[in-house]
């Protein structure tokens, strides 16, 4: 079982419901030119996969697939390297048995 | 702004929120509880073991009419390396009680019908409004919120923070740390929809009963963490989860792991043509003891995830989230009765009787677990997992090696991965932490 599993995350967050809320995003990533390990870690711990590298090298978020764990809110606060909030509310996901 | 004035706010509507607001609208306490979500649990997420105990403090015949899923009757924890499993299983017909202990639940559900409780006992809930910030005057004390609705601040006696795990508004009012990634594991999980009677099969289950397996080992890959697979009625709850510092360390993706979870051949079976309609997660707190914040201060209190009241030994959560909620909630109307100010001093009242609670003497009992599983996790979760496995099988497995020689090598297989020194002081540490 070392070897690695193929996962797309995109199936995954197909099954869920979302009340999206265009052109508000509750998270930010700082502007940058080269990311902080904090943003390369968010590339692989965010379990929506919403932080991805853009074709020059920075991190980006689209959140519209966001469960709203906070994960990477604890990761990258505190330096700075994002800005976190819940989306307004009745917006965001919307768990049916959660 | 909305004129009128509240005797207590509840910001979240969890198993925390919803126990706290209930409390005081039974004692005829003028309530205002709001929460984010479109309605009370569709932001939630947990296993779901409800623990019957806590509930029927606050609604003595909740088995009535709550949306229970199964009563647990029975218990598994699994030890795996990367093709086996070694067990512990205890199952007794003594759980098949009149009022059983322990139940399944889907949050979602249970949270709407705990929920309109709250209503029925005559709180105000006003759901899909996010709390930006604490309303606070110039000398720091708590006297409102605000929200993201228009004119949004609202003023109270007393603010009750049930916003769970991530504790922003505690943050942002400078009243708490934000959560550490070595003090909350992120867990990932899934609901597998089968026919009723094929998880009664698979899981050797009669009726209503309900069966739950918790496995650590080789599946968290040397992380911190365990893996939880919960019996429902029509559907099985599996997931697993793993401390943030490790996932930052690693590099692992907590998907990935769920799909190395799912696919373990004892694990596979269970869920074999199951069709998933939920992908979730959702922080746990996990720092016990010492990562316990402020509990209250002028003009409000935390309670549950929020004030990190969780038992990551026992998996315990929510039960310590409701009680934490109704003892808040009676300690606050004990000052109010007095007509005395809801300042720090008074409201330390509530930090007094959850002391007394078995909340505090819990998390107390297990203070150095944490720093433990953390600082050894190569050991707890991945050597001594694959040790195990190997001496089981030596063990079983019939091939004509006497069995005096069969002893010495699985002994030397403990101590050449492990050291004397290391496998006793592992012990050692071990017991003293759960002491
Ligand atoms: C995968 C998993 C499995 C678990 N298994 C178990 C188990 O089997 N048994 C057990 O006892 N515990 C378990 N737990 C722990 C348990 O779920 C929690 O301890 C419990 O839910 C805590 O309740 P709470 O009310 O404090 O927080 P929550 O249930 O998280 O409620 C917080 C509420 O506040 C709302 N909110 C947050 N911020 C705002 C805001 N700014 N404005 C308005 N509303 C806001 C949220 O929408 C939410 O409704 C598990 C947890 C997880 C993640
Ligand atoms: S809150 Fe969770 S799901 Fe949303 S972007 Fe952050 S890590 Fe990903």
């Amino acid at each position: 079982m070392s070897t690695e599993v193929a996962v797309r995350v995109e199936d995954k967050l197909f099954y869920n419901r979302y009340q999206v809320d265009p052109g508000r995003a509750h998270i930010k990533v700082r502007p940058h030119t080269t990311p902080s390990p904090q943003l390369k870690a968010l590339l692989k711990a965010c379990p929506a996969r919403c932080y991805e590298l853009n074709d020059s090298g920075q991190v980006e978020i689209t959140v519209d697939g966001c469960i709203e764990c906070g994960t990477c809110r604890v990761i990258g606060e505190a330096s700075g390297d994002i800005e976190w909030s819940y989306p307004r509310g009745g917006y965001g996901v919307l768990f049916k048995f959660g | 702004m909305i004129e009128e004035r509240f005797d207590a706010i509840v910001v979240g509507a969890g198993m925390a929120g919803n126990a706290a607001a209930l409390t005081m609208a039974q004692r005829g306490m003028k309530v205002l509880q709001l929460e984010r979500g479109e309605y009370s649990g569709s932001k939630n997420v947990q296993g779901a073991i409800l623990y019957a105990d806590m509930l029927e403090k606050l609604i003595p015949d909740f088995r009535e009419e709550a949306p229970l899923e199964r009563h647990l009757v029975e218990q598994r924890f699994w030890m795996l390396d990367d093709k086996s499993h070694v067990g512990l299983h205890y199952k007794s017909d003594d759980f098949n009680e009149e009022k059983p202990n322990r139940y399944t639940i889907i949050r979602a559900q249970f949270d709407k019908w705990f929920s309109s409780k709250v209503k029925e006992a005559g709180a105000t809930v006003l759901c899909e409004t996010t709390v930006t910030e604490l309303a606070q005057d110039a000398y720091g004390k708590v006297i409102g919120v605000k929200t993201d609705r228009r004119d949004g601040e609202i003023h109270a006696d007393v603010v009750v923070l049930a916003e769970g795990v991530n504790g922003l508004l505690g943050t942002r009012a400078g009243l708490r740390e934000r959560p550490k990634p070595e003090n909350v594991a992120l867990a990932v999980k899934e609901m597998h929809f089968l026919p009723r009677e094929t998880i009664e099969a698979r899981f050797n289950l009669k009726g209503d009963e309900g069966a739950v397996i918790e496995a650590a080992g080789t599946i968290s890959r040397g992380m911190t963490g365990m893996g939880f697979i919960y019996s429902n009625k029509e559907c099985i709850s599996l997931g697993i989860g793993c401390l943030v510092s490790d996932f930052q360390k690693t590099g692992e993706t907590p998907y990935g792991l769920l799909e190395r979870f799912k696919q373990h051949p004892s694990v596979a079976p269970l869920i074999e043509g199951s069709e998933v309609k939920e992908y979730s997660a959702h922080l746990i707190p996990e720092g016990g003891y010492n990562a316990i914040p402020q509990l209250c201060g002028d003009g409000w209190v935390v309670v549950g995830d929020a004030a990190q009241l969780n038992n990551a030994i026992h998996r315990e959560g929510s039960n310590l989230a409701m009680t934490s909620g109704r003892i808040a909630a009676e300690a606050i109307f004990q000052v109010k009765s007095r007509r005395d100010p809801m300042t720090k001093e008074n409201l330390a009242l509530y930090k007094k009787m959850l002391e007394e609670s078995f909340v505090i003497k819990d998390l107390k009992k297990y203070k150095d677990m944490p720093a433990l599983l953390h600082n050894q996790s190569q050991n707890f979760f991945l050597t001594y997992p694959q040790l195990v496995s190997k001496a089981m099988q030596n063990f079983v497995r019939v091939d004509g090696t006497p069995k005096k020689e069969k002893e010495s090598s699985m002994l030397r297989s403990f101590v050449s991965a492990r050291s004397w020194t290391g496998l006793f002081g592992d012990a050692f540490k071990f017991a003293r932490a759960w002491r």
